[in-house]
C-alpha cells in the first residue's frame, strides 16, 4: 500500500466506488417501482448523445458530452412515453424499440465521422476506461495534502464525487416522498405529493447519476449498479431505510473487490495482464446476488 | 442502391442480403409472440448472456489447437450461455422476490460485464492475433464465407418453422394464459419453447446484427406489425414480412457504401417502417387518429351551433361560426340562411325528442344512446317516434 496505489488504483477505485453507490442510491426506487429497465434504456441512448455531442463541438470534452447525454436521455423518455400513449404500445416493447433504434443510430453516427483522431469508440461506451484514470502527478500517501498534486486527480474524480453528493441529497431531502409515491401512490396523492413531479424528480436523478458514471466507467457498470445492489438488498430486509444502506454497502463492495480481481487478479493466476474492471465490479456484484438469492433472509416475499 | 436491392454489386453482398432477410423474416415472426405475451424485453437479457459462452467457446477451440473462429462452435457455446441467462432470469423471477425487470436487467448486466471480462483475457491470450470477437457486439459482414450465410438462413428458416409449428399453443398462451391452461396446454412449457426460439434467434443472428442490437430485430417488427392488423396469426406474418424486408433492404443499403453497418442499418429501417406505420396505419395510428379527433370534432361544434340558431341565439365561438358559415347555414354577419333555419328546426327537434325519450317510461333505457351526436331516427322507430312526438305536443298544450 504504498505510492504506487496512490498512483494507479486510489482514484480509479475511488471514482469506481462513487459511480456504483450513485448508481445504486435511485436504482433501490427504480427497483420497487419495476422501473429498472429504464438504467438499461438510458445506458444505450447515451452513446447517439455523445456523438451528436462530439460532432456539434468537435472534442471530447465533458460538459458537452453529458449534455448531449443528457438530451438524447430526454428525447428517449419523450420517445418512449409517446410511442406506449400514441401507439398503445406496451412499455417493455417501446423501451426496446426506442433505445435499440437510438443506439443504432449512436453506432451509425460514429462510424460516418470521423473519430479515428479522438478516443470515442463503441467499446469504450460500453467498459469505459476505469484502469487509464490514474493520478500520474501523486507521489505518495502525502500527495493527498499537496494542492499541486491535488490539481492533477483525473477530473472525473471530483465529477463523479460531486454527482454522488447530488444523488445523496435528492434522496435525504425527498425521502419522505419518495417513500410514499413508491409504495403507495394513491395515498401519496391524498396527501397532496406531486406524485407525478416525484417521479419525473427521480426518473432525472437516475440519468445524470448514469450519464455521469457513463462518463468515467462505461455503460455496464451502470447497468449492473442500478439493478444488482438494490435487488441484492431487497432480499436482506424489509425496511426501505435499511434497504437503501444494505445497496450502498455492496455497491461499494462490487467496486473495491471488483476492481482488486481485475487488477491483481489474474497476476495470482500467473497471468500478466489485468483484466477489465468494469466487467469483473459488474460480475462481482452478480455473484453477491446470486449468493443472496440462494440464503438472504428475505430472498421470498 | 437500385443495383444493391436487386442483387447486382457482388457475390458477397448478395450473400450478407439474402442471409439478413432470411435472418429478418425469422426473427420477425418468432419475436412476436414474445412481443403479445408482453415479454419482449426477455430477449435483450438472453442476447446479452451470449457474451460469456461466445468468448468461453473461443478459448476452448483454441486450447484444443482449433480455429477459435468457427462460427458453427461459437455459436454453440453463446446458446449455452444464453441458455443458463435465460434459467437465471426465470429462477430469480420464480423463486424469489425480484420482478421479471429486476431479474432481466441483473442477468444482462452480470453476464455481459462477465463476457467483457472474458474478451479481455481472450485479448491478452492471443498477443499479437486479432480473435475478433468485438465484431459479435455490432455485428460484422465484411467477409462472411458461403458456410456462413449458409448457417445463417438454415438456422433462420429452421426456427421460422419451428414458431410456425407451434404456432397455436404459442398464441394461445400469449393472449390467455389461464385459458390456455385449461385446454391442457402446459404453460411453463410453451414459455420455455418461445425462449428457446429466441435463443436460437439472438445466436443465429450474432454474426450479422451483433448482440446487442439483435433484440431490436425481434421486438420492432413485431411492434410494427400489430399496428396493421388484431388477428394474432396475421401479426405473425406481418411482422415475418416487416422483419425480412428491413434485413434485405438494410443489408442492401449497407453495402452501397463502406461506413454503414450491417447490423444498425437493419435496425434503423425497421425503425422507420415502425415510425411510418404508427402515423399511417388506418386503424391505430397516430394521423388517422387526428382526422377521426378532428372529424368529430367539427360535429359537435355543428351540432351546438345549430340549435344556438334554433334558439334564436347569437353565436359567439369562432371555430362554430367558421363550419356554419362554410355549410352555408349562416351568411358572414351571422344571420341564418333558408337552410340553416330548416337544418336548426331539425337539430331542435331532435333534441326535443331525446328529451321526452329520457322521460318515457319503456323507451327510457334506449336513451342511454344519446351521446349527443346520434340521430335519434337511428335508434328509434317511425311508429316510436310518432308516439314520442304526441306525448311532446301534449307536454306542450298542458303548459
Amino acid at each position: 500500500m504504498g505510492a504506487e496505489f496512490v498512483i494507479l488504483s486510489l482514484a480509479p477505485l475511488l471514482i469506481g466506488i462513487f459511480a456504483a453507490v450513485a448508481c445504486a442510491l435511485p436504482g433501490n426506487f427504480l427497483l420497487l417501482r419495476r422501473q429498472s429497465l429504464i438504467g438499461d434504456a438510458i445506458s444505450h441512448v447515451v452513446l447517439p448523445g455523445i456523438v451528436v455531442a462530439f460532432l456539434l463541438t468537435g472534442q471530447i470534452a465533458a460538459w458537452p458530452m453529458m449534455l448531449g447525454a443528457a438530451g438524447a436521455a430526454l428525447v428517449a423518455v419523450v420517445l418512449i412515453e409517446s410511442i406506449r400513449r400514441l401507439g398503445r404500445v406496451d412499455v417493455g416493447a417501446a423501451m426496446g424499440v426506442v433505445f435499440t433504434s437510438m443506439f443504432a443510430a449512436g453506432v451509425l453516427l460514429l462510424e460516418q465521422s470521423d473519430t479515428s483522431s479522438v478516443h470515442l469508440d463503441v467499446e469504450h461506451a460500453l467498459y469505459g476506461n476505469l484502469e487509464s484514470l490514474i493520478w500520474l502527478d501523486a507521489t505518495g500517501w502525502s500527495s493527498l495534502l499537496d494542492p499541486v498534486a491535488l490539481q492533477g486527480l483525473p477530473p472525473e474524480l471530483p465529477r463523479m464525487a460531486l454527482t454522488l453528493l447530488a444523488v445523496a441529497c435528492f434522496t435525504w431531502i425527498f425521502w419522505r416522498p419518495l417513500k410514499l409515491t413508491t409504495f403507495d401512490e394513491g395515498f401519496a396523492r391524498t396527501l397532496g405529493i406531486p406524485v407525478q413531479l416525484i417521479s419525473l424528480g427521480l426518473v432525472v436523478t437516475a440519468a445524470i447519476a448514469a450519464v455521469a458514471a457513463f462518463d468515467a466507467v462505461g455503460s455496464i457498470i451502470v447497468i449492473a449498479m442500478f439493478i444488482c445492489p438494490p435487488a441484492t438488498a431487497r432480499m436482506m430486509t424489509n425496511r426501505l431505510s435499511a434497504q437503501i444502506w444494505w445497496s450502498v454497502a455492496f455497491a461499494a463492495l462490487s467496486a473495491i473487490l471488483g476492481y482488486v480481481l481485475a487488477g491483481y487478479g489474474p497476476l495470482w493466476f500467473g497471468a500478466t495482464d489485468a483484466v477489465s474492471a468494469a466487467g469483473m465490479i459488474a460480475t462481482v456484484s452478480g455473484l453477491m446476488l446470486a449468493v443472496v438469492a440462494t440464503i438472504g433472509p428475505h430472498r421470498t416475499a | 442502391m437500385i443495383d444493391a436491392l436487386l442483387l447486382q454489386i457482388g457475390y458477397n453482398a448478395t450473400l450478407v442480403t439474402l442471409g439478413s432477410a432470411a435472418l429478418g423474416l425469422a426473427a420477425g415472426a418468432t419475436g412476436t409472440f414474445l412481443f403479445l405475451r408482453k415479454r419482449s424485453l426477455v430477449a435483450d437479457a438472453v442476447s446479452h448472456a451470449t457474451l460469456p459462452g461466445l468468448a468461453l467457446a473461443f478459448m476452448l477451440m483454441v486450447a484444443l489447437g482449433g480455429d477459435g473462429r468457427n462460427l458453427a462452435g461459437l455459436m454453440f457455446g453463446s446458446a449455452l450461455s444464453a441458455w443458463v441467462g435465460l434459467l437465471s432470469v426465470s429462477w430469480l423471477t420464480r423463486k424469489t422476490r425480484l420482478a421479471e425487470d429486476a431479474a432481466i436487467g441483473a442477468v444482462l448486466s452480470v453476464f455481459f460485464g462477465f463476457g467483457i471480462v472474458l474478451l479481455t483475457v481472450v485479448q491478452t491470450l492471443s498477443s499479437g492475433r486479432q480473435a475478433g470477437l468485438e465484431s459479435f457486439l455490432l455485428g460484422s459482414t465484411a467477409g462472411m464465407l458461403f458456410s456462413d450465410a449458409m448457417l445463417i438462413a438454415a438456422g433462420g428458416l429452421t426456427v421460422l418453422a419451428s414458431a410456425l409449428a407451434l404456432r397455436r399453443p404459442l398464441l394461445l398462451v400469449a393472449f390467455d394464459p389461464g385459458y390456455a391452461e385449461t385446454q391442457g396446454i402446459n404453460v411453463q412449457r410453451m414459455d420455455l419453447a418461445i425462449m428457446t426460439l429466441v435463443m436460437a434467434i439472438t445466436v443465429v443472428g450474432l454474426k450479422v446484427v451483433g448482440l446487442i442490437l439483435i433484440v431490436a430485430l425481434l421486438i420492432i417488427p413485431a411492434a410494427t406489425a400489430r399496428f396493421w392488423s388484431n388477428r394474432a396469426d396475421r401479426v405473425v406474418l406481418l411482422a415475418g414480412l416487416f422483419g425480412g424486408l428491413s434485413g434485405y433492404v438494410g443489408a442492401a443499403i449497407s453495402a452501397t457504401a463502406p461506413g454503414l453497418p450491417t447490423g444498425p442499418i437493419i435496425v434503423l429501417v425497421g425503425f422507420a417502417f415502425f415510425i411510418a406505420s404508427l402515423l399511417l396505419s388506418p386503424a391505430r395510428g397516430i394521423l388517422s387518429a387526428v382526422v377521426r379527433h378532428r372529424a368529430y370534432q367539427r360535429h359537435v361544434h355543428l351540432r351546438q351551433g345549430l340549435l344556438s340558431l334554433a334558439q334564436n341565439q347569437p353565436v359567439y365561438e369562432a371555430m362554430t361560426r367558421c363550419l356554419l358559415r362554410r355549410a352555408g347555414l349562416v351568411r358572414a354577419d351571422g344571420v341564418p340562411t333558408a337552410k340553416g333555419h330548416s337544418h336548426a328546426a331539425a337539430a331542435l327537434r331532435d333534441e326535443t325528442r331525446w328529451q321526452a325519450l329520457r322521460s318515457s317510461a319503456h323507451l327510457s333505457e334506449l336513451s342511454a344512446r344519446d351521446d349527443g351526436l346520434t340521430l335519434i331516427l337511428d335508434v328509434l322507430t317511425p311508429d316510436q317516434i310518432a308516439e314520442l312526438d304526441r306525448r311532446i305536443t301534449s307536454e306542450q298544450r298542458a303548459i
